[in-house]
């Protein structure tokens, strides 16, 4: 898992600068946060970092979440944010201290059909706080849209029998219906590649 | 011809509509908030109303290479009723907001102590959020209705050239000169003002400053306008570049204040949360 000082160490020089600025504003006043979040990505960029998965929008509005440590707003970030701002909320779950209020914003993202918001719902905070249901729910809908299982986290650990049963049942729906089984379905449920699809 | 409509309302227009002002020539558009005909009841109902302007509305112009902005504000109308007035809260949130390039439309309605308030209070958030200002002139007791606009804006303190005084007519485009400000102009086909008036308004006050919107909305309208008045304004004897001037480079100026105006190439999207406008086969 990227740790906060990787992803302050990667940013680039003029967004590292802003950062420092407006993470002592909302170290003194969360609520600074309501107008600093949205404008992040014209003021630090929304390019890749060397870290894989991470661009300096997403980076930098973490990283203010972490400055601001305050969980109480979170949910009106999330609930007046645009799709950049709802992703990097989600991907800050992970990073700001416990609270299980995450939940519900986690279920709201896995209920969108937005692949960049279903992505990031699926991150280290779900693999630790979603029961298994809506664990496995979630990792059917990204191989469902296509999103790859790379990008789920916990897999290793969560994966439970049902879980494989109803991915089984999905690849013989796709394969009933005469339509190729995902890639990464098939390297998920190994017994699979030799079933016809 | 390239066009820069600044004052039109997509959210209530069809794909039919993008696709005829593609053709016509326009590429980029704001899209001011306003009332939506019918009357909103609460605070949830602009909010989800501000999100499709920042949200669905740029994708579905983006799919027919338009570049959609937005201006975000309590309208005049909304400002009299208390259900509504809260919303002026969660405007600072909105108005940090990429694709967000003016506060408006604020102004006058019915010219009430509730209208006066929301138009200074807004006034003051345009100041705070480094935002041009679009106000909308009343419909009713225009001139005086201008005038009033114009005193107000003077008091807040904002600099003339970050606001435009809208739907203006031969009765009020001389104060609005005068005050500084930037002069828009709604050109509808019965009402407000026609390409032909318009040209006339043009040879008198010249094309300095000046912004020409087709306002179309609900409402009997023509999203087209903006192309008519640049047909007339050719006919007149006014030159291509007069027109590109007046269609494209003068709001680009005036909103270009934001630093928030993206003209960069539209890429052509085809989903927005899961949802295509495209219907019938897609495999």
């Amino acid at each position: 898992m990227t740790t906060v000082d990787e992803l302050r160490a990667a940013l680039p020089e003029p967004a590292s600068a802003w950062l420092a600025d407006a993470s002592a504003r909302v170290a003194a006043d969360a609520s600074a946060l309501r107008t600093l979040f949205p404008g992040v990505g014209r003021r630090c960029g929304r390019g890749p970092l060397s870290i894989p998965e991470w661009t300096v929008d997403d980076a930098v509005r973490v990283l203010l979440l972490v400055a601001a440590s305050d969980v109480d707003e979170l949910p009106g970030l999330y609930r007046y944010g645009d799709a950049a701002e709802k992703r990097a909320v989600l991907r800050g779950l992970s990073f700001v201290d416990g609270s299980v209020l995450g939940l519900e914003l986690v279920a709201d993202a896995l209920r969108t059909n937005d692949t960049r918001l279903v992505t990031a719902a699926m991150g280290d905070y779900a693999a630790e706080h979603l029961d298994d249901s809506a664990y496995r729910h979630g990792v059917l809908k990204c191989v469902f849209m296509g999103i790859p299982l790379a990008a789920v986290a916990g897999l290793d650990r969560r994966t439970d029998d049902e879980l494989v049963r109803m991915m089984r049942s999905f690849a013989a729906e796709r394969a009933a219906a005469g339509r190729t089984v995902p890639a990464d379905l098939v390297a998920f449920v190994p017994e699979l590649s030799g079933e016809d699809s | 011809m390239r066009i820069f409509d600044p004052h039109i309302h997509m959210s209530s227009r069809t794909t039919t509509d993008y696709q005829a002002m593609y053709d016509a020539g326009v590429r980029a558009l704001v899209e001011p908030a306003f009332w939506l005909g019918q009357p909103r009841t609460g605070v949830g109902s602009f909010t989800d109303y501000f999100d499709a302007l920042v949200g669905w509305e740029p994708f579905r112009a983006s799919q027919f290479g338009i570049r959609h902005h937005c201006t975000i504000a309590l309208n005049p109308k909304e400002a009299n009723d208390p259900r509504c007035v809260p919303v002026l809260e969660v405007l600072p949130r909105y108005l940090e907001k990429d694709g967000v390039v003016a506060v408006g439309e604020i102004g006058y309605d019915s010219m009430t102590a509730d209208e006066d308030k929301a138009f200074a209070a807004q006034l003051a958030l345009a100041v705070d959020h480094e935002l041009p200002a679009m106000v909308h002139t009343p419909h009713r007791d225009k001139a005086a209705g201008t005038e009033r606009s114009i005193a107000v804006v003077r008091e807040s303190g904002i600099a003339p050239e970050f606001v435009v005084l809208d739907h203006l007519n031969e009765m009020t485009v001389k104060m609005a000169k005068e005050s500084g400000c930037w002069l828009g102009f709604s050109i509808y086909p019965d009402t407000k003002m026609d390409e032909e008036r318009m040209v006339a308004i043009l040879q008198e006050y010249g094309t300095e400053k000046v912004l020409v919107n087709s306002a179309a909305d609900w409402g009997k309208s023509d999203p087209l306008k903006t192309l008519r008045t640049g047909e007339a304004m050719l006919a007149a004897g006014f030159t291509e570049d007069d027109v590109d001037l007046v269609l494209w480079r003068n709001p680009v100026e005036f909103y270009g204040q934001s630093g928030r105006l993206d003209l960069s190439e539209v890429e052509i999207a085809t989903e927005f949360e899961g949802n295509s406008i495209l219907r019938g086969a897609r495999k």
